[in-house]
């Protein structure tokens, strides 16, 4: 699969959808009465989140097909959707916080249970990448990882019901999400954020795959050329490789 | 060609081809079992140190939260802590000693299915489990817990701590799998592990606490063990079809 | 003379390690009952060989068949009839010899009194009790002997297996590990006139790939000491 064609084509279409969604966010959506404008920061928050999770799913089923085939590329595919979707893991715990802030006027709260689960879920990819680099022999690296990657996946749903009954019996649960309860005007917003996130993700994605994907067959061809010794031998790296041939 | 070349070889090759050899999955396990034990007995490394580390940890907790006697949530807290800290140290040993002396390339060598090595392994760390808590829990009840519990309630606190062991045992010979070909291999269990074990302790922790309040039990709450078996079943299922990748190359 | 189904069989092994080369290409067959020799520097691939063979690693390209059996798929089937020697005994310290044996014997289906004959054979009864830690590294090559022998394979693999052996106990695990005990064997060694002497066939490898392949008759030790150069 080729992964750099219409790269410019994403990257203009995610550029254009998050501009408008966030120019909808600031100038069309209401303002809050209570939490006043930090509110906003929901357009952002909720589908950078479901983006994320969708993200983590992704990868473990990559790790699955990775397991099933073992071909090395579904390991890569793998690895560039989990370490994605943890760098917008972080953006949404720091933009949750600021919601957090804007709606109980603390920091951080318990009280919700999906912002929870996702500290959690954070904390558990977060170890993915130490993981990968303290493992030196690049296949049982690539294997771990997607066992790794097939676990945590597992695990995502199943924390988030544990979570969910803790809360249910101290806190009953204070807001609704996004699911069916938003008013008209800031439906459009929401929905068009939540196609830009996706766009960001699938163009970043993309741009990961093909720059991996060029790097390994550039020192494939060296090789070729130049004979064995003219590559210096791959460095310890928590990435995947890809096979020379 | 030497003469040797044409002899005739041994019988079987002469016929299709040779039967091929099998060892069912309960004897394997046995003996898998009876290795860890036997090594565990004659060299104790992970259950001293898991029940030792356990009563230190008491301690701590007793200097830490500056107080002599805890009951309700708090002392649900304080036992889930201290028993899921001592468990990653034996996650961490779980897999060591077949690690160093080649002995998992002997099992591999061995004509019997995978996963007799990811039964023996759980099963050997449910027992290390139970074994900690044989000295961890009474030493809880006397360094720290205020309320006596009843009998009763030392039952149901029982099947918690059966269902809860097996989660951890499940989930500590995947992490414990993996975590031996790291090079990091004792700080990557418990980064790996807690996280995993977060529902186990929500369960556990919101079930125990109506068995350690002050003023008399209050009886378990049995959508609990229902969650950890939930949990259990998940695990189970994962390790079951996952660990063969962990240990065949 | 009768065709006779060939013990092993490789057509075109592969395996990689990392971004380098382990074994390429490698093809070869070996009749039941013969010793292949394999020579070659340290990193030239021999343990690797044993341990695709003996089905640790998978081979990542070209066939694999021992014992008419297709490796990895059907490498079930044939574990049982395998015997490996290593550079790892695979004995447990903490445990005695006899121990480490019965705990093998289990896992192969074998019955305790081969352990003990086996015991008796190798001259560690005395000391069968022990923990292996307390052995020296003679004994433990003898004690992995009789591990790998001890469900009685068909095929040996063996990772120069007189390592570590006097004399004295060369002389009895011969007929174990040796060329009369009838089994096919692969053997690795860095000494080319005493392989050669025990070899029907003859590999030398360097860098993965075949320098030298050649009935032994037809192989002079010169050839053998070029490898290393």
């Amino acid at each position: 699969m080729l992964y750099g064609t219409r790269l410019r084509a994403l990257s203009i279409a995610t550029l254009v959808t998050m501009t408008a969604a966030l120019a909808l966010a600031f100038f069309y959506a209401p303002m809050d009465a209570d939490q006043g404008f930090m509110q906003k920061i929901f357009y952002i928050h909720v589908p950078m989140g479901i983006v994320a999770l969708c993200g983590f799913v992704w990868g473990g089923i990559n790790a699955i097909q990775h397991l099933r085939t073992r071909d090395p590329k579904y390991d890569l595919r793998s690895y560039v959707a989990i370490h994605l979707s943890l760098i917008l893991g972080a953006g949404v715990l720091v933009t949750g916080s600021i919601w957090a802030k804007a709606s109980w006027g603390h920091w951080w709260v318990w009280d919700e249970p999906t912002l929870v689960s996702f500290l959690i879920v954070f904390l558990l990819y977060a170890t993915y990448q130490p993981m990968r680099f303290s493992i030196e022999d690049r296949e049982k690296q690539a294997r771990y990882a997607s066992v790794f990657a097939v676990t945590a996946g597992a695990f995502v749903p199943l924390n988030f019901i544990a979570v969910r009954l803790a809360q249910a019996y101290t806190h009953p649960r204070v807001f609704a999400t996004a699911d069916g309860g938003l008013p008209a005007k800031m439906q459009l917003p929401f929905y068009l954020s939540f196609l830009g996130m996706t766009l960001l993700y699938i163009t970043l994605w993309r741009y990961e795959m093909a720059s991996k994907n060029t790097s390994a067959k550039l020192r494939s061809l060296r090789r070729k050329l130049a004979g064995d010794d003219a590559v210096a031998p791959a460095g310890r790296t928590a990435a995947p490789s890809l096979p020379t041939t | 060609m030497s003469a040797r070349a044409t002899e005739p070889a041994s019988s079987e090759s002469d016929e299709a081809l040779p039967e091929p050899r099998y060892v069912p999955l309960r004897t394997a396990v046995r003996a898998l079992l009876r290795k860890e034990l036997a090594l565990e007995l004659r060299a104790p490394q992970a259950v001293p140190a898991m029940a030792l580390f356990s009563v230190t940890t008491l301690v701590v907790f007793h200097f830490a939260l500056q107080r002599g006697v805890v009951d309700g949530d708090l002392a649900s807290g304080v036992l889930w802590v201290t028993l899921l800290f001592a468990a990653m140290l034996g996650i961490s040993r779980l897999f060591v000693a077949d690690h160093e002396e080649g002995g998992l390339d002997g099992f591999l060598l061995a004509p019997t299915d995978r996963t007799a090595l990811l039964v023996a392994k759980a099963v050997g760390l449910f027992a290390f489990l139970v074994a900690l808590e044989v000295v961890a829990v009474p030493a809880f009840a006397l360094l720290l817990l205020g309320p006596s519990p009843s009998l009763a309630a030392y039952g149901q606190l029982a099947v918690l701590l059966v269902l809860a062991d097996a989660g951890i045992a499940l989930v500590g010979t995947l992490v414990g799998a993996i975590a031996v070909q790291t090079r990091t291999r004792d700080l990557i269990v418990p980064l790996m592990a807690l996280p995993l074990l977060i529902p186990v302790v929500i369960a556990a922790a919101r079930g125990t606490s109506p068995l350690v309040l002050q003023g008399g039990s209050q009886g378990l709450e049995v959508r609990w063990l229902f969650v950890l078996g939930l949990y259990d079943l998940v695990f189970g299922l994962l390790a079951y079809a996952l660990f063969d990748f962990l240990i065949e190359d | 003379m009768a065709a006779l189904p060939a013990a092993i069989e490789l057509d075109g092994l592969t395996r990689r390690y990392g971004e380098r080369v382990a074994l390429e290409d490698v093809t070869l067959t070996v009749a039941p009952a013969t010793t292949l020799v394999v020579f070659g520097p340290n990193g030239a691939g021999k343990s690797t060989l044993l341990r695709v063979l003996a089905t640790l690693l998978r081979p990542h390209a070209g066939a694999v068949r021992v014992l008419g059996r297709s490796l990895p798929d059907d490498g079930w089937a044939v574990r049982g009839r395998i015997g490996f020697l290593t550079h790892e005994p695979l004995l447990y310290r903490d445990l005695s010899g006899r121990e480490n044996l019965r705990f093998h014997a289990r896992l192969h289906g074998v019955a305790f009194a081969r352990v003990e004959e086996l015991l008796d054979r190798v001259g560690l009864r005395l000391r069968a009790d022990d923990r292996v830690s307390t052995y020296s590294r003679g004994m433990v090559q003898r004690l992995a002997v009789c591990r790998a022998v001890l469900h009685d394979p068909d095929v040996l693999l063996l990772d120069e297996p007189r390592a570590n052996l006097d004399p004295a106990a060369a002389d009895l695990v011969e007929p174990l590990i040796g060329a009369a005990s009838g089994r096919t064997r692969v053997v690795t060694s860095h000494d080319p006139a005493g392989g050669l002497v025990e070899a029907d066939l003859a590999l030398g490898l360097r860098g993965g790939r075949t320098e030298l392949l050649a009935p032994a008759d037809r192989v002079q030790s010169h050839e053998i000491w070029a490898l290393y150069r």
